[in-house]
């Protein structure tokens, strides 16, 4: 029942500016403060004609009446008194204050604010954080006046000074009285006003600027300093925790004095029988700045502290107001928030959860809503997800029948919180139901949500691959691409969902309104596997193609592209539909399409069908390989739209460095490749080729020098660990070659006589795109005569959280023993960065197997009998001597695994050649392995020396 | 940490507004239009706690009047929602029956809002603190 309530004349729309005085009122009733006798009649007077104005003009003419006035009174010969002076500026400040500009009267408010009177002061230091501009004369006189009143021992005066410092809170009047304020506060003689207000005034400035404020120590005065304290300590320890442990003792017994007070205690900061709920709120805050305390006495106080307040939730409140227990509840939930941020209570934090259980069903929907919010971060716990599990019947319930979007959100929010394997089935299928009710401004994060979930506990994936479906035909607007991509991949990786998505998306697509993501999940799914379901006459090939067909024309340009790919593969996988799509794909509608993509589409598709043989169609057209593993793009897109660059509401303009409260936090800051150091890289580079080679080991150490030397921040990245990774791939041809923080870089490379051709993939790892990203491919010395590398085309630019594939051509013209490099640049953060990686291209990758029996081995291997010809290596095994995995390694390497030749069945004897352009090599290799002794003795032998040992070297370290 | 402080009528006048971080002049226009807007647009079921661009509003509203405070996401939302009626009760006794146009230009207002969130202490008290602070006052 405030005044408020009382209904009010609405106000007429003639003024935007406030308005000074309440219609009907006596004007001097805008000023209740000012005592009697001082009333400024005349201020009074302006303010009551100006109310009276009936237009604009007439307004405006009365205001330049006094602004005459007022600037031939400043003018004029006789000094002011104080009382004229105040009354002037007043009225300057109200016609500013109406929307006008004011270009004098400065040096006058200045003025006043070396009066001895309190209204005199008060007026000048109001106009001067109003009107402040920065003239630097006068900001210099301000200064002045501020330090006298700051040094004038008189409270008032003192309080009047800083609150102008804080007003104005520019850096400069920051740094003048950056030593004078702390000394304010920490000053026994200053009174605790004085003290708040100081200790404010550098809070303020501290989030404005980064003050470097010595260390304050707690002082043990009255509740309302230490409000003000705790606020800057709390800000303070943000920045340097290190420097204010000491507070943390000194909190724990403020708040247990509070905590355990009786509610008549602290009177004056009781608000409603709650003993200092703001304080409490905030030195709770200020602990969740540190770790649990380390002192057992400490810890056992606020421990008892934490179960007090949980207790007290449980008593009958001592007043039936909504203040009352809103002021308890503000207490309870930050004491949550700290048992949450210790996360090792199991007890209390088991506690919280069944409180935070009771809020869910509380009539006061702020409560459900915080309550639902604190046990999300309750779900990430080990100790408290069970018991949050226990609510889902609730949870579940709100998502269904709040009424308010923001509680239904965070319904939403706990739901997948909580969800795991045991309860994904029944969340997902609960959002998914949302979903076709869900508020368009949740839905595509709800989407992103299940996919996520989804896929994350599949056990069965025919069950993702219905639930992605679904989530197209309920909301199919809001799956994004990273959704429908995602499930390609994922069917593409594995076989056993193949023929259930076929099935599935061809059922799918029967739907006479079809949404164009079902048509284009539809469209690759069926062309890749289609070839599963055609089998069954009631899908069989035409009936495939005449069901894409038919939504072919109400697609947009991007689907109408893949179907065309879809149809072209539908020419390899069924042959008998190649006259019908050679139709299509002649119509006029296709060859001269006005899009480019698809007329190019259409041409070269129709060239390829009939010029290329079967063969070559079908190599061409060839299954997609599986995609590498890793992070979910979806899950990074979910990421990126809850993270801080949403862009923030608040001045997104600013660049200031200070500044990033406001942002919710940058960027972290990127950190380059991590390496030991350029030398120790170098040894690791060199270990690969045998030292006594020719030529090409020095002139790659020289260029890796200038490699090095190349560029500022020139961090390349072959520490031990890119090393392993190059020796990994000895043996195999696709997998991960590095990978940090930023960038995972995966490879699929497939080789074939002479000639290989690598698929490089960059993966994004950041929420934002790489910039200037360049990948170069480098031959150290000669190696160009040697083997030659080259990409047909740019890169596309590497998005953040995606990843962006880069092919490779490789031609292998003579022997070689190091690999070319591959080295890749780009910046990210503004930072440049830079890495500098082995291609997994040996020599072996050019081996073609060759079989041959026992009789033609042994007599190869006599002809091979000179001494250069043969490298022998007899090393201690490095992994468990297991007869099937070296048997895949061998295999892997390139070389046909011969049986009945070495009488002895544990050895293993292998034959290949490898192909170069130049010349052919031919290998032979035995190993034998020795497993009392934990060893392997490799002999090689080839027509080539270097080779021999080259081979032997790098057989040798895969056991 | 509080961002920014709004009195905003329901034709969505800005009544007074303090920024505790630096906003353009003309940015802020745009953002209290916002403010008010999302705050207008909701019904008395919903809760008072707005997610709105990186931070949280908590708005409580008194007769056509609303008061929004914007925080960042450390922020206590049920403190700063009791903070509000903290501070209407000392304005109210302050100005003995306080109306939206005593707010529109008194600025007291804006020293009790300081003294409020400074002290934290009961209505009375902030109240004592505000006018000792204001010695023509008594």
């Amino acid at each position: 029942g405030t005044g408020l309530a009382n209904p009010r004349r609405p106000r007429g729309p003639r003024r935007a500016v406030p308005c000074p005085a309440r219609p009907g009122a006596d004007p001097t009733a805008i000023m209740p403060a000012v005592s009697k006798g001082d009333g400024m009649r005349g201020l009074a007077v302006f303010i009551s004609d100006i109310r009276n104005c009936k237009s604009k003009e007439a307004e405006i003419k009365r205001i330049n009446k006094e602004l005459a006035n007022i600037r031939s009174k400043f003018k004029g010969d006789k000094a002011l008194d104080g009382y004229s002076k105040k009354k002037y500026v007043c009225k300057l400040l109200f016609i500013f204050l109406l929307g006008h500009d004011i270009d004098f009267g400065h040096m006058e408010a200045v003025n006043l604010l070396s009066s001895n009177k309190y209204t005199e002061k008060q007026i000048g230091y109001l106009f001067i954080s109003v009107l402040v501009n920065s003239n630097s004369e006068l900001i210099r006189l301000i200064n002045n006046a501020i330090k006298n009143d700051l040094a004038s021992r008189n409270p008032t005066f003192m309080c009047l000074a800083l609150h102008c410092i804080a007003n104005v809170g520019s850096r400069e009047m920051g740094e003048a009285f950056a030593a004078d304020i702390p000394r304010i506060l920490v000053a026994g003689d200053s009174m605790d006003s004085v003290k708040q207000s100081a200790a404010l005034c550098l809070l303020r400035l501290s989030s404005t600027w980064r003050a470097r404020t010595s260390a304050l120590t707690c002082p043990s005065a009255p509740q309302g300093v230490v409000t003000a304290a705790v606020s800057l300590i709390t800000c303070l320890c943000k920045k340097n925790p290190d420097d204010f442990k000491t507070c943390i003792s000194l909190a724990v017994s403020r708040l247990s004095r509070i905590v355990s007070s009786a509610s008549t205690d602290l009177q004056d900061y009781t608000y409603y029988f709650v003993p200092a709920p703001w304080l409490s709120v905030k030195l709770l805050r200020l602990l969740q700045c540190y770790p649990p305390p380390e002192d057992a006495a400490v810890k056992g106080r606020l421990v008892e502290c934490l179960e007090t307040v949980l207790n007290k939730a449980q008593e009958p409140p001592k007043s039936k107001k909504v203040q009352h227990s809103n002021a308890k509840n503000a207490i309870l939930f930050e004491t949550i928030s700290l048992i949450i941020h210790y996360d090792s209570e199991p007890n209390l934090l088991v506690r919280a959860c069944n409180q935070l259980g009771q809020f869910l069903q509380h009539r006061e929907t702020n409560l459900r809503y915080l309550a639902l919010e604190s046990m999300c971060t309750l779900a990430s716990s080990e100790f408290s997800h069970e018991a949050v599990k226990t609510h889902i019947d609730t949870v579940i319930n709100a998502l269904k029948t709040e009424r308010d979007v923001s509680v239904r959100q965070r319904a939403a929010d706990l739901l997948y919180a909580m969800c795991d394997r045991s309860n994904a089935k029944q969340i997902v299928s609960e959002m998914l139901r949302y979903l076709e009710t869900a508020d368009y401004a949740i839905r595509e994060e709800i989407v992103l949500k299940v996919a996520i979930l989804a896929e994350k506990y599949a056990v069965d994936y025919s069950w993702y691959v219905d639930t992605i479906l679904n989530l197209i035909r309920i909301a199919g607007d809001y799956v994004s691409e990273e959704v429908w991509y995602r499930v390609l991949q994922i069917v593409t990786n594995r076989d056993d969902v193949q023929g259930y998505a076929a099935k599935t998306v061809f059922e799918a697509l029967q739907a006479p309104a079809c949404h164009e993501n079902m048509v284009k999940v539809g469209g690759y799914i069926l062309g890749e596997f289609g070839n599963l379901i055609a089998g069954d006459p009631r899908s069989s090939p035409p009936v495939q193609f005449s069901l894409l067909h038919s939504k072919f024309h109400l697609c947009s340009v991007a689907t109408r592209a893949l179907l065309l790919s879809t149809y072209i593969k539908f020419i390899n996988l069924f042959p008998e539909t190649k006259a019908t799509i050679q139709g299509v794909l002649r119509a006029g509608s296709q060859l001269r399409n006005a899009d480019v993509e698809l007329q190019q589409r259409a041409v070269e598709y129709l060239t390829l069908s009939s010029v290329a043989s079967t063969d070559v169609l079908a190599t061409v057209l060839e299954e997609m390989p599986p995609f590498p593993e890793r992070e979910s793009s979806i899950l990074a897109k979910l990421k990126r739209k809850k993270g801080p660059g949403a862009g923030s509401a608040l001045d997104d303009g600013r660049r200031d460095p200070s500044s990033n409260d406001i942002n919710g936090g940058v960027e972290p800051t990127p950190s380059t490749v991590s390496t030991p150091s350029p030398s120790a890289d170098l040894l690791g580079l060199r270990a690969a080729p045998p030292p006594a080679a020719p030529p090409a080991p020095s002139g790659a150490g020289n260029l890796l020098v200038d490699v090095f030397s190349d560029g500022p921040a020139a961090q390349p990245g072959l520490g031990p660990s890119a090393e392993e990774a190059f020796l990994r791939f000895v043996c195999k041809n696709n997998g991960v070659l590095f990978e940090n923080q930023l960038l995972q870089i995966g490879v699929k490379s497939e080789f074939r006589q002479n000639l290989g051709r690598m698929y490089l993939f960059y993966g994004n790892k950041t929420s934002v795109q790489f910039q200037n990203f360049s990948p170069t491919v480098v031959h150290p010395g000669d190696l160009q005569t040697h083997i030659l590398s080259a990409w047909p085309g740019p890169l596309a630019p590497v998005d953040g959280g995606a990843q962006v594939q880069q092919v490779l051509n490789i031609e292998c013209l003579r022997d070689f023993l190091t690999p070319p490099l591959l080295s890749v640049r780009f910046r990210y953060g503004g930072a440049p960065q830079s890495l500098t990686l082995k291609l997994p291209v040996t020599i072996n990758k050019f081996f073609q197997p060759t079989e041959m029996a026992a009789q033609d081995f042994f007599q190869r291997w006599k002809q091979l009998s000179l001494p250069q010809q043969e490298a022998q290596k007899i090393f201690k095994a490095n992994h468990p001597m297991d007869a099937e995995v070296t048997k895949a390694k061998l295999l892997g390497f390139g070389s046909a695994l011969l049986d009945n030749v070495d009488p002895n069945p544990e050895n293993f004897v292998g034959a290949g050649i490898i192909q170069t352009k130049a010349l052919q090599v031919g290998c032979l290799l035995r190993l034998e392995p020795n497993a009392q002794a934990q060893m392997y003795r490799l002999t090689l032998r080839t027509s080539k020396e270097p080779v021999s040992r080259h081979l032997c070297e790098l057989l040798a370290q895969q056991f | 940490m509080i961002k920014f402080f709004l009195m905003v009528n329901k034709q969505g006048q800005t009544r007074l507004s303090k920024y505790y971080e630096h906003v353009e002049i003309n940015k802020r226009t745009l953002l209290e239009t916002e403010v008010i807007k999302s705050c207008l647009s909701r019904s008395s079921e919903q809760c008072s706690f707005i997610e709105y661009k990186d931070f949280k509003l908590i708005y409580r509203q008194y007769a056509a009047l609303f008061i929004v405070v914007g925080v960042n996401d450390t922020e206590n939302e049920m403190a700063i929602y009791e903070f509000i009626h903290n501070f209407v009760e000392v304005l109210d006794e302050y100005f003995s029956r306080v109306s939206e146009l005593d707010v529109s230009f008194f600025t007291s207002v804006s020293q009790v809002f300081h003294s409020t969130w400074q002290t934290q202490a009961s209505p009375d008290q902030v109240l004592v603190l505000a006018l000792e602070d204001d010695p023509t006052s008594v």
